[in-house]
Formats: structure tokens, C-alpha cells, sequence
């Protein structure tokens, strides 16, 4: 695409040859770009749909085509439009909407074919099951239709295999069906359109900033998706566990449940050691990474020669794009055993292997290019004017910085501040890798601790059974970790925000 | 300097008096302590930066060599089924080839007591090859067929000068009767250290000496193409659209905020979102790289599409003004001036976010990308593990040299990083125009 | 003091062919004038490979308001931040020649540039009170140094100081205010009295009332006249009226160059230099 620049500003130069050239260039990288678009399409969706919707978006061109092209053979006047656009607007018509059909099909139709598998089994099948043995059934059901038998089946098995794969053939012949039918439907209707006076333009472009209107409404459904599941989950979790318990016990042991009868069969679920645990390693973080990042931003901004600061800047920035797996590494490589080796060894005190310190003082490390670059970004907005009365008056460079500069551009320091912590709480692998598993309360730096992100993982990962407390508590620690860094994200946007418009 | 009175009342200050020369120097002292306190910072946090990658790279290039043992395995006409080579007893001859390098014991029968120098995969890794050269060339029957077979790790490590031999044997897995076997091998000239390839071409294995990247490269390889497939057009498309064309509403307004909102959401929370609805509502796979890079795509969005924006806003509105001025529609204005101007950034910003997504480990765990598999993913429907859930599982492992096996798993996932930040750096320089 | 520029310049046009290079008229005509406070010596300034001050030699009068005037980019502004060593701290810049201040050269290795700001006090264009109350800001200076060496002498120090600014009616019951919450002509005043609070013997003023309206220009301009009592003052200003208005000698640059000097009357009635007639009779800049 970069070829594409120069080419641009060359476009009136052109000459006939060139212009045939470029358009086969043109034509060439769509054929491929279309081809591609198809394969995946063919593996995603299937081979048969996907086919399917192409050749009635190839036909709905086709359409456009010959029609706009005898309209204007017949036609007088001037066609508003150019051939190609006609030709889009009958292609778009007729795949678009069956596009959009196959995707919402190929979403729905295993989720409803489970739902209608589940409700023709016998109901005394079903009583008194959970809904991970159901899901167990279902798969059961679906490695009987697909021919692979542990054992012999029960006959209301084999009976809901056949019907499963029945209903799944029909399904995949209703699928090309309807797409068809929708396609051709659309092809029909726009092609009607099709005249000489017809603005297909607007209309191709209509549906183009439709699209992009989509993708951009794509955000907005993430978000919801995020907040609705974290709810959904969340508000299962508490008919399990109060969240007065939640939110105030203090006492965190999901693992316990083993067996059903045992005593601690729900474990506990008070998450403030979870919670402080977090706190007490980002606040290590965040010290670490002010420690390091602020002098250094304050160095970079203020003292710093443009050679010097043009190498320092990106090696710093290097710190925050090293994947957080590698951090953890170094933190339980190298780190982890300095801390035990000082702190243990030298000072006799009690340290244990995964200690909050050696977590947070990676974290921080990790963290220090969001302080040093938000710090020096609010230094620099700093107007030079105020830096110029205070030298004028004889202040010297460091009373300049620290009485002048400093306090003009704390609020842009804490906004970049509250990004770090947000930064801090939110991270996983390392703490995951370097921090503790078991919840204790405390705030020794030397003990190990768990994080709310340490938990989810350890809840979630390799394990299925999804309405069991232990991991429905998961989502209640996401959800708590996801109003927490979003309030401080607004907070620190907010705060950023005013900071600047009051130097603009 | 002068003797410039009180004005008013008001006391000039003498600059000659001790005192206040006196503060004058102590007031440098501080500019320069501030000065030097930004340097110790700056020196401590890239000293930090050197001992990362200066440990990772001293624990995990070890990695990228392996002792082998080079073994002559006969191919005996007894087990080769001349009709039909696949049928042939490979196992057998494979056996028969390994037992080549031991002495026979008092009994006759193959001594026990060496089998932990070789890999306890190398069977398979024998098998595999004669296999190979002997389909390959059917001539070789009756030969013998030369063959490379990892250590075992244990002697990987010793061949490497990690495990000593001044250790005493009760502190060390090997046996002064297994180091003296292993020292006849050397003597025969049997013993080499070769580049680690199998790291690269091998799946998963519970052998450090046998486990390579191969599944992890190919299942983030399949991820990041399904992120790159979802995130690149709708990146573009909402840029285009909220920088181009979209009217300001609430709508704009709302989406807005919810990008600048997604790109500061910790990924886990990505993660549970792929779980939750993904895995549990929709049904799709667990494990595989489609999910993977459906989450990665959420992730990315927000940096495509900033960066894209950002691109679009260094175009000069001349160049709009230009087109509109000669009777382009805005849509035509875009596509055939603007966008292709603002490609070069566009991809750069492109490149980056797609380096974040490979470096991006919490919410693949919660997907299950973190799958043993010895096999490659064939499609990404199947049950993949990635390249940083890979680097984690092989930490998580107990064996000595996964050690270093993380290590240099690490190292090929920052080299793939560097290439990539390195394209990204090219494209800004080269083909990104400044006005 | 000359306030009508509607002279009569074609007579004194003439004059510029009889005296070619003429830099400073001999002061005859001027009152005895105090002593010379600043005095530069072929002053040559650098930014980077481009040269903005060409070998300049003026003698800056004590209890004096000296007006630096000349058409944007000729090298005032530069000359003035050469007198207090603000052009220090600029990447690139060079400077070669002398700067006296009572003598000593500014530019000796022993000199402070700390100290020597503290003397030569600096106002500039747009007013830059810190993000300070009204009385921290004006007694940030008065702390720094050390002057005040109790709270009732730095609080003698603010007031005096913001008397003699003439903003002390203004804001004695808003001391805790922000001094950003000022109007434009009360922020100026205030940095002049913060100026003012470390006693300093120079005041440089670049500028000062060009972001101001008319009539806190008039206070401004009023100011000055009353400082002029006690300080050295050396003002930048791009108004000929301005510079007629509150100063007694004038010195014009042209293109990094001192095209002439001497006493604002002469200056302005009676140029030597063609370029100082067109430029005063509006040809250009």
C-alpha cells in the first residue's frame, strides 16, 4: 500500500496506459483480496454457505451490471452515476443481507439446536440435573451423532442422537436455503432501481457508512458484553455468597470444595485479603515505579540534552512493551531469590518465596514508562513562561522545577498516577507467576499475598464446571476489578483532561 | 556590587554577606542533586531493562543447543517389509539401532542400566527418522542409517557443564556408572552439540529435551490472524467513521467513550468476557485460536483504531479541500485520498497493537489456550495452545530444563516482537510523510 | 515629553546622509545623565547557525527608562535577554562580546547567573503569575534568596512591593487568592511586584503591556514612570508611542543590528539614520 503514496499526487499525470495498468493493478489486488475473504469465510461459515452468499453477491453484480448497462445504451441523458457504482449498489444489496443472515445463523444455531436437543429428552431424565451434568449430556449426545460411542448408549440417547443429527441437517439445508432466498430477494428489489436517473452513488455510499457505522457500534457492544456477562455471572455468584460476606469477610478459601460433603464444602469467600493483597502490591508498585519514573521524567524534561533524551525515551518506553509473561520470569528468576538472599540471608528476616515485594517491585519496574512519559508530558505542557518568570527572578533550575513547574503540573502527574494504579490492579501474569496463591491477611511486604487477578486465574483455569461458587466467584472478583480500574480510568481521563485545557 | 540603599524602607539584600553567598551555594548544591537523582533513577531502570534481558538471555540461550548422540541403526531385510514399506517394524529396527550404543550384560540382554542418557522420546525420534530416509531412499536396506537423538535432559544439562561431575553422585540424577558410559560415547565420538531445531519443529512434550515451540508459533500464528481479519476493517471502518463523517451526538459521543474506556480495561477482564459469552452463550471451542483471536480482536481494536485516527488527523485538510474543491464525494474524498495517505500509519499502528496481542497471555488462559498438545492445531477450531501460554506451561513445569526452555521460549517471542516493532519503525520512518 | 509624531520629518531626513554610521549621538544634549549602569560591547548573538545580534554597543543609563524599539525579529528582545542571561539556557545559542554591569562583565566566569537575576529583574510579554497565591507569588523571590529573614519582614516585603506596583488597594484583602485569578492588568502589576520584591537595580521590561487593553496599558505605563525614580529600566516595546510615551532614551534595531541611539526626544524628532525615519514615520516593520 505505501506504493500507493506517491502515485496519488502524481494522479493527473497519467496517461492512457497507465491508467489500464492501474486499473488491472486495482483489479488484481481486489480478486485477491476477494479470494482471501472467501476462503476464510469458507472455513469460519462453512464451505457451502459461504459459496452460497459469494455467488449471489457475483450474480448481484452481474445484474447490476447488464441492466445499468442497456438503461444507458437506451437512455438520453446523462447517467447520474458511473457504471461501477450501479454494479456495487445491486452487489451489496444482494450479499450484505444475507451475509449478515449467515453470521447471526451461524451464531444462534448451535445454542438452539442444544435447547431443543436438552427439551425433547425425557423430563425424568432431566430432573434433579445440574447444568454442567447437562452440558455433559449434551456433549454425550453430540459424540453419539457424530458416530463415537463409549459403551452402550441408553435408547433415549441414541433416539436424541438421531435427532440431533436430523435437526442438524436440516439446518444446514434451511441455512443455504433462506440465505438464497434473501439474497435473491435483495437483488430483485435493488435491481428494480436500476435506472439511468438512479443516484447509486449515495446509495453505495449509504451502505458504506452504514457499515462503518456498525463496526464503530462494535465498542459500545464489547462494553456491554463485558458489564452484562461480569453481572450476569456476578449476580449468580452472590445467591450463593452474601455480598455483605463478599465484600467484608475476611477470609478467602474457595479451593476447599472437594467433595460435597464435606464440612467447608462452599469454602469462604470474604475477599479483603484478596483486596488488600492487591493494594499492598501495587502500592509497592507504584512507589517503585514514582521513585524510578518521576526524577527521571523531571530529568528527561528538564535537563536532558535532545541526543540524550532522545535515546533514554524510547529505552524507558522499551520497559512497558516487554510482554508482563517475561516480567513474571524475571521476577521469580531473578528477583524473587535477590529479595529472600537480602532480606532473608543478610537480615535474618522472615521472607517467603513468593513475597508481594518481589511482585510489586517488577510490577513497578514494568510501570515506570507510564509514570516517566505521563509526568513528562504534563512537565512539557507546563508553558515556558512560567518557567522563565521563576529564572528571572533568580530561582535556580531545581527551585524552578520543584516549587514551579512541580506543583503546575501535579494534576497532570496524579492523572498519569491514577492510570499506573489502574495499570497495577489490573495486571495478571505477573503476580500470577510471582505472587502467592493463598489469601492471608496482611500487609508485610516480605509474606506472600494473593490479587484479585491471581484468583481469577487460578479459579478459572483448566476447569469447566461453571456453577459452582468457587468459580462464579471468579466473576464476582472481575466484576469488583472491572468498576474499580474503570472509575479510576474516568478519574484519571478527567483529571488529564482539565489539566490540559487549562494550559491551552 | 553597589551600595544601593533601602528603598522605602524596604532591605536590598547585600550579596556580599556570608549568609547569603553562603545559601547561594547550597542552592546550586540542590540543582545539581536534583540533576544527579534523575540520572541514578534513569541508570537504575534501564540497569534493571540490561539485567532482564542480560538474564533471560544467559539462562535461555543455552537452549538453543542440544546434545545429541549420533547413532548407526541397521536396517535389518528381517523387519523391513520390502512389498510395503510403511508396514515395515520400525519400533524393531529402531530398538535394535539404540541397543547398538550399550554393551549387553552379564545376561545377554540389553543393559537397563544406560537408558536414562538417551531422550526417552529418542525412540520415537528414531523411529521417525529411519522411517523417514528409508521411504525416501529404499536402498538403504540392508544398510545402516545414521541418525542424531536428543539426551536426555539430565545430561543435556551435564553436557552443558550445568549438572558437575565433582557433584557428589547422591546430589546429582545421574550415576557415576551412566557418566562413565557417557564418556565412552564421547570417546567414540558419538556425543555433538548441534543447533536446537526440534525447539522450533517440535510440539509440546513432557521431555524438556523433546518440547519445542512448533504448536505454540502455529496457534498464535492462527490467533493473530483471526485477531489481524476482525480487528484491521473494523478498526479502520470506526475510525474512518468517527473522524470522517460522524455527526456529534450522543452516539459518537458514546462510542467514544467506550474506546477510550476499552483500551484501559485490564485484559483479564477480556478474558472472562470470552468465557462468559463466547465459550459459555455462544458455544464456540474451547482452546482453540478462533476464540483466542476474537478476544485478542476485542483488545486490539482500540489501538487500531486511535492509531488510525491519529493517522487520518496528520492528513491536511488541504488535501480534502483539493478533492471536495474538484467535486469528489466525501466517501470519495476518503477512500481515494485520505486513506491512502494515512496508510503508512495505519499499518504502523497496526503492527504494534498486533505485538501486543502476541505478547498477551492472562485472557488465553481463561480461553484454555493454555492446551498440552504434541500436535499442531490443523484449523483454528482445534484445541491450540499460544505462544505465551506455551512459555507459561513450560514455567509451571517442574523439570530443570524447562528452565531454560522458558527462557529461550521468551527469547524467540521477543525476537518475534523486536522484528515486528522493528517493521513498524521502518514504515514510520520510510513511508510515513510528515507535513 | 514628546507625544505627537506627527513631525515634520522631511527636514531631519536630510540628515543621514552627513552622518553615515553614526551609533550614539555624544550625550550633550540629554540632562546630566546618572551613571552608566549597562553597558554592552560588541555584542554578537547566535542561534544555531543564524546570527540575531550584529556587533552591538549601547550604554544603558541608571534611574532611566531606556526603549529598545525596532520592527518584530530585529534583535530587541534578544538583546534585552542577553542583560540577565535568560538566553542561557536556550539550546544553541552563543554569545560573544561584552555585557558590563556596574562594571563587571556579566558573562565572567565568576559571575552567578543566579545572583545577577536576582538583580536584573525581568517582566515579560504576557503576564506569568505561578499557579501561586497573590502573596506566595510575590514572596517566592524575597524567599528564595533568603532576603526576609522573618514572616513580619516578608510580609513588609509583599506590601511594599505591591504599593509600588499600585496593586495593593486592589488585592491586600485577596492575598490568598490564586494569583491566576487576577485580571490581565492586575497579573502584569503583580509580576511587577514580584519583580520588585528582591530589590532588584535593573528592571527588564519585554514588552510588557502588549497583551494588555488601553487602559491598564496606561497603568502600566504609569508604573514604570513612577519605578524609573529607583530602577534602571530597560523596556522592549513595539509601540513608538509606547516608547515615546515612558522613556527618556531610545535605541533602534534593525535586523540584529543598532541602527542608532540617544534621547527619545532626538530619536524621534531629529533621526540621524534614514532607516530610524522610516521606520518612525511608518515606511515599514
Amino acid at each position: 500500500m505505501g506504493q500507493r503514496v506517491p502515485s496519488v499526487s502524481k494522479k493527473s499525470t497519467i496517461s492512457a496506459g497507465n491508467k489500464a495498468a492501474r486499473l488491472g493493478l486495482h483489479l488484481a489486488v481486489i480478486a485477491v483480496v476477494m479470494a482471501a475473504g472467501l476462503g476464510i469465510a469458507m472455513t469460519l461459515l462453512g464451505f457451502w454457505p459461504a459459496l452460497t452468499v459469494a455467488s449471489l453477491a457475483v450474480a448481484g453484480a452481474g445484474a447490476g451490471y447488464w441492466r445499468i448497462r442497456n438503461a444507458r445504451a437506451a437512455a438520453t441523458e446523462r447517467a447520474h452515476s458511473l457504471v461501477h457504482h450501479h454494479t456495487a449498489y445491486v452487489a451489496m444489496w444482494t450479499g450484505l443481507p444475507a451475509f449478515v443472515l449467515l453470521l447471526l445463523w451461524v451464531a444462534l444455531q448451535g445454542p438452539i439446536i442444544d435447547q431443543l436437543s436438552i427439551s425433547a429428552l425425557p423430563s425424568e431424565v432431566l430432573d434433579g440435573l445440574s447444568s454442567d451434568q447437562i452440558s455433559l449430556l449434551l456433549s454425550e449426545i453430540k459424540n453419539l451423532a457424530a458416530g463415537v460411542r463409549f459403551g452402550e448408549p441408553a435408547d433415549y440417547m441414541v433416539a436424541a442422537a438421531e435427532r440431533y443429527g436430523a435437526w442438524m441437517h436440516i439446518a444446514e439445508l434451511a441455512k443455504i436455503a433462506v440465505i438464497a432466498a434473501i439474497g435473491l430477494l435483495g437483488l430483485s428489489y435493488s435491481r428494480s432501481r436500476i435506472t439511468v436517473a438512479f443516484r447509486a452513488r449515495q446509495g453505495v455510499e449509504r451502505i458504506i457508512i452504514g457499515l462503518m457505522i456498525a463496526c464503530s457500534t462494535i465498542a459500545i457492544f464489547t462494553t456491554i458484553g463485558i458489564i452484562g456477562s461480569l453481572i450476569f455471572e456476578a449476580l449468580r455468584f452472590f445467591q450463593h455468597v452474601p455480598v455483605t460476606e463478599f465484600l467484608f469477610g475476611t477470609r478467602w478459601e474457595p479451593q476447599v470444595a472437594i467433595r460435597s460433603d464435606q464440612v467447608a464444602s462452599l469454602g469462604a469467600f470474604g475477599a479483603v485479603p484478596v483486596f488488600l493483597g492487591t493494594i499492598l502490591i501495587s502500592g509497592i508498585a507504584i512507589f517503585v515505579a514514582s521513585v524510578l519514573g518521576l526524577p527521571a521524567a523531571i530529568y528527561l524534561s528538564e535537563f536532558a540534552s535532545t541526543r540524550v533524551r532522545g535515546f533514554v525515551k524510547p529505552m524507558l518506553e522499551i520497559l512497558a512493551g516487554v510482554p508482563t509473561i517475561v516480567y513474571g520470569f524475571f521476577a521469580v528468576l531473578v528477583i524473587a531469590p535477590a529479595i529472600r538472599n537480602v532480606f532473608g540471608n543478610m537480615l535474618g528476616l522472615d521472607t517467603a518465596p513468593g513475597s508481594a515485594l518481589a511482585a510489586g517491585l517488577v510490577m513497578g519496574i514494568m510501570i515506570i514508562p507510564f509514570v516517566s512519559s505521563l509526568s513528562d508530558d504534563a512537565i512539557g505542557a507546563v508553558p515556558q513562561a512560567l518557567k522563565d518568570g521563576a529564572t528571572a527572578l533568580g530561582a535556580t533550575k531545581s527551585e524552578t522545577v520543584l516549587q514551579v513547574v512541580l506543583p503546575a503540573a501535579l494534576p497532570g502527574i496524579a492523572g498519569g498516577m491514577l492510570l499506573a494504579v489502574s495499570r497495577a490492579i489490573g495486571e495478571t501474569m505477573i503476580v500470577v507467576m510471582a505472587a502467592g496463591i493463598f489469601a492471608s491477611l496482611t500487609i508485610n511486604p516480605l509474606d506472600s499475598v494473593t490479587t484479585v487477578t491471581v484468583q481469577i486465574v487460578t479459579l478459572l483455569i483448566g476447569d469447566s464446571e461453571f456453577d459452582s461458587p468457587k468459580t462464579l466467584s471468579a466473576f464476582g472478583l472481575g466484576l469488583f476489578l472491572f468498576v474499580f480500574t474503570l472509575m479510576l480510568n474516568v478519574m484519571a481521563l478527567r483529571i488529564v483532561q482539565k489539566y490540559r485545557e487549562s494550559y491551552d | 556590587m553597589t551600595d544601593r540603599q533601602s528603598l522605602d524602607g524596604m532591605a536590598a539584600p547585600n550579596w556580599n554577606d556570608p549568609a547569603i553567598q553562603g545559601r547561594l551555594k547550597r542552592r546550586h548544591r540542590g540543582a545539581s542533586l536534583l540533576r544527579l537523582g534523575g540520572i541514578v533513577a534513569i541508570a537504575i531502570a534501564l540497569g534493571l531493562l540490561a539485567l532482564l534481558l542480560g538474564s533471560i538471555l544467559s539462562i535461555g540461550l543455552k537452549a538453543f543447543s542440544q546434545t545429541v548422540a549420533e547413532i548407526d541403526v541397521p536396517i535389518s531385510t528381517e523387519y523391513v517389509d520390502l512389498e510395503n514399506l510403511e508396514d515395515s517394524n520400525w519400533t524393531r529396527l529402531a530398538q535394535d539401532g539404540v541397543a547398538t550404543l550399550y554393551p549387553d550384560d552379564a545376561t545377554g540382554r540389553r543393559d537397563q542400566r544406560y537408558r536414562n542418557i538417551l531422550s526417552r522420546g529418542g525412540l520415537n525420534a528414531v523411529r521417525g527418522a529411519i522411517e523417514e530416509q528409508v521411504i525416501a531412499d529404499p536402498s538403504l536396506v540392508g544398510q545402516s542409517v545414521r541418525v542424531s537423538v536428543q539426551l536426555s535432559d539430565p545430561f543435556d544439562q551435564f553436557a552443558k557443564g550445568v549438572v558437575r561431575r565433582d557433584t557428589p553422585e547422591d546430589m546429582r540424577r545421574i550415576t557415576n556408572d551412566e557418566i562413565a558410559m557417557y564418556d565412552g560415547l564421547v570417546a567414540e565420538g558419538r556425543i555433538s552439540r548441534v543447533f536446537n531445531t526440534w525447539l522450533f519443529t517440535n510440539g509440546d512434550s513432557r521431555f524438556p529435551e523433546m518440547a519445542g515451540l512448533a504448536a505454540g508459533l502455529r496457534g498464535s500464528a492462527m490467533a493473530l490472524m483471526v485477531c489481524l481479519i476482525i480487528s484491521f476493517p473494523i478498526g479502520i471502518g470506526t475510525a474512518i467513521y468517527l473522524e470522517e463523517f460522524a455527526p456529534k451526538n450522543w452516539l459518537t459521543y458514546m462510542i467514544e467513550v467506550n474506546i477510550n474506556n476499552l483500551a484501559a480495561v485490564p485484559s483479564i477482564v477480556f478474558g472472562l468476557l470470552g468465557l462468559a459469552v463466547l465459550l459459555n452463550f455462544f458455544g464456540l471451542p474451547r482452546s482453540a485460536p478462533l476464540v483466542g483471536g476474537m478476544v485478542l480482536a476485542l483488545m486490539t481494536l482500540p489501538t487500531i483504531i486511535i492509531a488510525t485516527r491519529a493517522a487520518l488527523k496528520a492528513v491536511p485538510p488541504s488535501i480534502r479541500e483539493g478533492a471536495m474543491g474538484i467535486g469528489a464525494s466525501p466517501m470519495q474524498v476518503v477512500t481515494h485520498h485520505v486513506l491512502p495517505l494515512a496508510m503508512p500509519g495505519i499499518l504502523t499502528g497496526t503492527i504494534i497493537g498486533m505485538a501486543a496481542a502476541l505478547g498477551e497471555t492472562a485472557p488465553l488462559l481463561l480461553i484454555g489456550m493454555n492446551m498440552f498438545s504434541t500436535d499442531l492445531p490443523g484449523s483454528v477450531f482445534d484445541q491450540a495452545t499460544a505462544l505465551p501460554t506455551q512459555i507459561f506451561m513450560w514455567f509451571d513445569s517442574p523439570e530443570l530444563g524447562f528452565v531454560s526452555r522458558t527462557a529461550a521460549a521468551i527469547i524467540v517471542l521477543l525476537g518475534f516482537l523486536l522484528m515486528m516493532n522493528a517493521t513498524a519503525i521502518f514504515i514510520r520512518s520510510k513511508l510515513e510523510r510528515k507535513w | 515629553m514628546l507625544t505627537d509624531l506627527n513631525l515634520d520629518l522631511s527636514a531631519s531626513g536630510k540628515l543621514s546622509n552627513v552622518a553615515p554610521l553614526l551609533i550614539d549621538r555624544p550625550a550633550g544634549r540629554a540632562e546630566a545623565i546618572a551613571e552608566i549602569k549597562i553597558s554592552a560591547r560588541g555584542v554578537n548573538m547566535w542561534y544555531g547557525s543564524k546570527q540575531a545580534l550584529f556587533d552591538v554597543d549601547l550604554e544603558i543609563p541608571d534611574r532611566t527608562v531606556t526603549a529598545l524599539i525596532g520592527p518584530s525579529g530585529c534583535g530587541k528582545s534578544t538583546f534585552l535577554r542577553t542583560m540577565n542571561r535568560m538566553n542561557d539556557a536556550i539550546l544553541g545559542a552563543r554569545m560573544e562580546g561584552d555585557i558590563l554591569f556596574d562594571g563587571t562583565d556579566i558573562y565572567k566566569g565568576n559571575v552567578d547567573p543566579v545572583q545577577l537575576r536576582a538583580q536584573v529583574g525581568m517582566v515579560f510579554q504576557k503576564p506569568n503569575p505561578f499557579p501561586k497565591s497573590v502573596y506566595d507569588n510575590v514572596a517566592y523571590g524575597p524567599r528564595i534568596h533568603g532576603i526576609a529573614l522573618s514572616k513580619e519582614a516578608l510580609d513588609e516585603i509583599v506590601e511594599i512591593s505591591l504599593q509600588k506596583a499600585g496593586l495593593w488597594d486592589e488585592v491586600k484583602d485577596r492575598l490568598q487568592d490564586s494569583g491566576t485569578s487576577l485580571s490581565g492588568g492586575q497579573q502584569q502589576r503583580l509580576v511587577i511586584a514580584r519583580a520588585i520584591a528582591v530589590s532588584p537595580e535593573v528592571i527588564l521590561m519585554d514588552e510588557p503591556a502588549s497583551a494588555l487593553d488601553p487602559i491598564a496599558t496606561g497603568r502600566i505605563e504609569e508604573l514604570i514612570h513612577e519605578l524609573r525614580e529607583n530602577y534602571c529600566i530597560v523596556i522592549v516595546t513595539h509601540s513608538m508611542q509606547q516608547a515615546a510615551r515612558v522613556s527618556q532614551r531610545t535605541a533602534f534595531f534593525h535586523m540584529g543590528t543598532l541602527i542608532e541611539a540617544g534621547d527619545t526626544a532626538d530619536v524621534f524628532s531629529n533621526p540621524l539614520q534614514q532607516k530610524t525615519q522610516d521606520y518612525i514615520s511608518g515606511r515599514f516593520g
